[in-house]
């Protein structure tokens, strides 16, 4: 048998309900992996272990036949947990530790889950990398002197390394598929409006969503069905029924209309990864579907719109960090020496530099060329997708133009770093759902991911391709060694 | 030169909801710091508004009440800036699609009626309270969050006169809606004025200066004559006005510099990602219509149609809601408009003043007002004696009847215990019978008084006219 912390939900789950392991043995394995790996992978801000053995003894009164039972998660440090330390990876919430409970950890609690630990983000979840981490830099499991990927990298990490069964992400502009595809694990961003957000630090509130990293495509379903749904804590989360999507992946995919983007076959895009989707689309015609080209004209103003909005939310969501109610204070004598003190000491250089962008596009003057502009492209991207959709049931494309690039290599090229999320971006700016899942591997031996993008509030037929790819494919049972 | 003001208004309403505008906690006033916060009135990371519909309803009364256009869609913007009293480092706000625009009030000033235009009415959320102290300052979040209602006139106000008019009005109307209890004092209803000059008869505006600060009725006026005559005089001197934001100081009685326009804050308002856009459906629109209670002027005109009221009367009764209520009440209970109109007048209306209470605090009610009514009209007891029962109803709540009885107050028209008291009268004032005799006949009010006196107010006093008179004769 493999060793238990390699397990994923479903396999974990069957082995709990058999009576065949323990809700000790799973979790004093997972634990004992984080110790024994935790030093190379770094995946952790917080290791919730008294926490954990804590829920365990409450989960002895509890329903044992829920979805989440006993199952061990890594939670995102953006995600406030009622109790534990939050720090979205920043020094100006180092000890903030929230007085209410997430929606989405309300609803895995409900379920049964056992927290492991926060995992380590970029700074407020603005990166690609984890290197804008205001603590440390989550190492790739596959490679150690590679990143995993951001901001969600600690999440992803942690999955590949089996320091987890399962983990939460969020997802702005690619930060959950990205890390997935450059850790070789599943990961998946749900429409915008699927999962609520309350209690997800926010960053870019219309762009930012919360969604499952996960061992298998199955697990991800698992996840989406206990997170998924409206909250009226969160007005953009929509009243659209949730389907038991862990039912609905099994369905056949013969005849499902594969559209492949021109626009993102592109200069730029490594060698490796193009033919690894390329390969991965044979591999579903060859399971029934069609595959055709189609053109999402917009593309390439994409990152620029993104760049724009991301930043113009952002600059007034992190306004809050001021000082004056939590989190870290540099104490003054003058109110505005405190603000500027507190902030110049309190975020790092990249959060500085999106708050200082977003500043000037809002800024009177600059608004219509900038803020206004970037909506009225939104708009024109959003439609390409529609149009796109009217065609074809599933976009297909590569989840990022490389493998994982080495630690430092891009941290000086902040433009660079931006352009890793080029095909994950315009995804974030039209709403829908997208997952990564692996499609083959570097010859340096890094993961590769394909992306499959379908139509709003339709995570069904996006989990369906995924799931019977998968099951096509063997790469998803691939593990990193440590 | 002559010159001629022009004046807007920027009024912001706190609204009577039970709860604040993005949270559940309480609107309640003096609660004890930091009481009435959660996360979300408080701008934890993570935490998310959501819009309480009961403001909506609330704004949009006060827009069909000031005839403006309702929005069936709007959007909320947030307003950025830095201040301890500002959780979230941005005010939720309405900015570029209101949920009403374009309406107005009438206005009565000097007895000519004036429309003021309604640019627009939002929406949005108050501050906290920064509460500075010796070693520092302390910050208060239980109004952060409050629902405010900012309501936008035209310039079309020409006088200190007519803004004070206005702002009587609109406390009127929002009282009549039952969405803001109206006190400047106590800064729930809160103006501030943009002011400019120009020479009569000219259509171009001058540079404006906004006041801001004036925190009560009777300042509305004098803080607009102060600087109406300031910016006149800096005319007439062959200065220029420079367009600044100015505070009215009360201890002076004059206006100062507080910023001027090259120091404005850029808000940078952008539509709030975290609220979707709000949709209002004709029938909710209708249904609040159907909801509305009778507005003033609708309500003044009735008075004067429907019951013969002066109009001095029927603007005084419909000013508040509550008070044309129980007018209303005494004469659905039958009893003449003009005499209650002339009783709550002069009676009820002091006593009401006197005592600081509003009238749905005291314990007189209509009914008790008509009863004393009655027993005027059927004799019982004088005009005067009435005064007295009416302040003792005013302060005891007790019926008329009961009071009169208890105090013995019933009044004496048995002529012969009259006739008795009269020729006592007379025999007590020799020189002033001998006087009336002469042809001082304005003396009669004199023996009338004595007998009354004698009476202790308890003879009729149409039969103790009477009697002096043939006695004298
Ligand atoms: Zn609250």
């Amino acid at each position: 048998m493999e060793e238990l912390y390699q397990l994923g939900i479903k396999e974990a789950s069957e082995l709990l309900s058999s009576g065949e392991i323990s809700p000790e043995e799973l979790l004093e394995a997972v634990l004992k992996r984080i110790d024994e790996v935790e030093d190379k992978v770094k995946a952790f801000v917080t290791v919730t272990k008294d926490e954990a053995y804590k829920r365990l003894e409450e989960l002895k009164s509890a329903d044992s036949t829920t979805p989440l039972y006993a199952i061990p998660l890594a939670i995102k440090d953006n995600i406030c947990i009622k109790g534990v330390r939050t720090t979205c990876s920043s020094k100006i919430l180092e000890n903030f530790i929230p007085p209410y409970e997430s929606t989405v950890t309300e609803r895995l609690n409900n379920k049964g889950y056992v927290l492991v630990g926060k995992t380590n983000l970029d700074e407020f979840a603005m990166g690609s990398s984890t290197e804008n981490s205001g603590f440390f830099t989550t190492r790739n499991p596959w490679n150690t002197d590679c990143v995993p990927g951001g901001s969600s990298g600690g999440s992803a990490a942690a999955v590949a390394a089996g320091e987890c069964i399962g983990a939460i992400g969020s997802d702005t502009g690619g930060s959950i598929r990205q890390p997935a595809a450059f850790c070789g694990v599943v990961g998946m961003k749900p429409t915008y409006g699927r999962v609520s957000r309350y209690g997800l630090v926010a960053f870019a509130s219309s762009l930012d969503q919360i969604g499952p990293i996960t061992k298998s495509v199955y697990d991800a379903a698992v996840l989406l069905n206990v997170i998924s749904g409206h909250d009226h804590r969160d007005s953009t989360s929509a009243p659209v029924e949730v389907p038991d999507y862990t039912e609905t992946l099994k369905e056949n995919i013969k005849g499902l209309r594969l559209g492949v983007p021109k626009e993102y076959f592109i200069e730029g895009l490594d060698r490796e990864v193009e033919d690894s989707v390329k390969e991965a689309l044979k591999v579903l015609q060859e399971l029934g579907c069609v595959v055709k080209e189609i053109s999402l004209p917009h593309t390439g103003y994409a990152v620029a719109t993104y760049y724009i909005l991301a930043t113009s939310e952002a600059s007034s969501n992190l306004a809050r960090y001021d000082g004056v109610k939590y989190g870290f204070r540099a104490e003054s004598k003058e109110l505005l020496q405190m603000y500027q003190e507190t902030r110049a000491q309190g975020f790092g250089a990249e959060v500085k530099r999106r708050i200082m962008l977003g500043t000037y596009a809002l800024s009177a003057g600059y608004y219509d060329a900038y803020y206004r502009k970037a909506q009225q492209v939104r708009t024109l991207i959003k439609n390409d997708f529609d149009e796109a959709f009217k065609e074809v049931d599933i976009i297909v494309t590569p989840t990022t133009p490389t493998p994982a690039f080495r630690i430092g290599e891009k941290v000086s090229d902040p433009l660079q770093m931006y352009l890793n999320d080029i095909f994950t971006i315009s995804v974030n700016l039209a709403g829908g759902p997208a997952i990564s899942v692996p499609c083959g591997f570097s010859s340096e031996g890094l993961p590769i991911g394909v992306q499959f993008i379908g139509r709003h509030f339709d995570e069904e037929t996006v989990l369906k391709v995924a799931y019977n790819y998968e099951r096509a494919t063997e790469w998803h049972k691939r593990r990193a060694e440590l | 030169m002559k010159y001629e003001a022009v004046i807007g208004l920027e009024i912001h309403a706190q609204l009577l909801t039970e709860t604040k505008i993005f949270c559940g906690c309480s609107t309640r006033f003096g609660s004890e710091p930091n009481t009435q916060t959660c996360p979300v009135c408080i701008g934890m990371p993570g935490v998310l508004p959501v819009l309480n519909r009961r403001v909506v309803e609330f704004a949009i009364k006060t827009g069909l009440a000031m005839n403006c256009k309702i929005s069936s869609y709007s959007r909320f913007a947030r307003k950025n800036y830095f201040y301890p009293d500002l959780p979230k480092g941005y005010q939720i706000s309405q900015y570029e699609l209101p949920i009403c625009e374009n309406g107005y009030v009438d206005i009565t000033v000097d007895g000519v009626k004036r429309r003021v235009g309604i640019t627009r009415i939002h929406m949005e959320e108050d501050a906290g309270k920064n509460i500075h102290q010796k070693d520092g300052s302390l910050v208060d979040l239980n109004r952060a969050g409050v629902p405010l209602m900012e309501i936008v006139t035209e310039p079309d106000i020409r006088s200190p006169k007519e803004a004070a008019a206005f702002m009587r009005k609109l406390r009127t109307i929002l009282r009549y809606l039952g969405v803001c209890d109206g006190n400047m004092e106590q800064g729930s209803l809160r103006c501030d004025a943009n002011v400019s000059i120009r020479p009569e008869g000219t259509e171009e505006f001058g540079t404006k200066t906004e006041i801001k600060n004036i925190n009560s009725f009777k300042f509305v006026e004098r803080a607009l004559e102060y600087e109406i005559k300031r910016q006149i005089k800096i005319l007439n001197e062959g200065g220029k006005i420079i367009q600044e934001t100015r505070l009215w100081n009360v201890d002076t009685g004059t206006t100062q510099s507080m910023r001027s326009k090259e120091e404005a804050h850029d808000y940078r308002y952008f539509p709030e990602p975290d609220l979707v856009p709000l949709e209002v459906s004709k029938e909710w629109i209708e249904e609040i219509r159907q909801s509305m209670p009778e507005l003033p002027d609708e309500k003044r005109n009735r008075f004067i149609e429907e019951f013969g009221l002066p109009e001095y009367d029927a603007d005084i009764l419909t000013e508040e809601r509550t008070i044309a209520e129980w007018f209303e009440e005494c004469v659905r209970l039958g009893a003449k408009p003009k005499e209650v109109s002339n009783w709550m007048l002069t009676e009820l209306l002091r006593r009401l003043n006197e005592s600081g209470k509003e009238i749905h605090e005291i314990a007189l009610t209509p009914q008790h007002l008509v009863d004393l009514l009655k027993l005027i009209d059927n004799g019982t007891i004088s005009r005067n004696i009435g005064k007295n029962v009416f302040s003792e109803m005013f302060a005891s709540g007790q019926s008329p009847e009961k009071i009169v009885q208890e105090k013995g107050l019933v009044q004496i028209t048995d002529t012969s215990e009259i006739e008795k008291m009269v020729e006592d009268v007379i025999q007590a004032n020799p020189k002033e019978v001998e006087r009336y005799k002469n042809g001082e006949t304005k003396l009669l009010g004199f023996f009338v008084g004595q007998v009354m006196k004698a009476s202790k107010g308890k003879a009729n006093p149409k039969v103790v006219n009477e009697l002096i008179r043939k006695k004298l004769s």
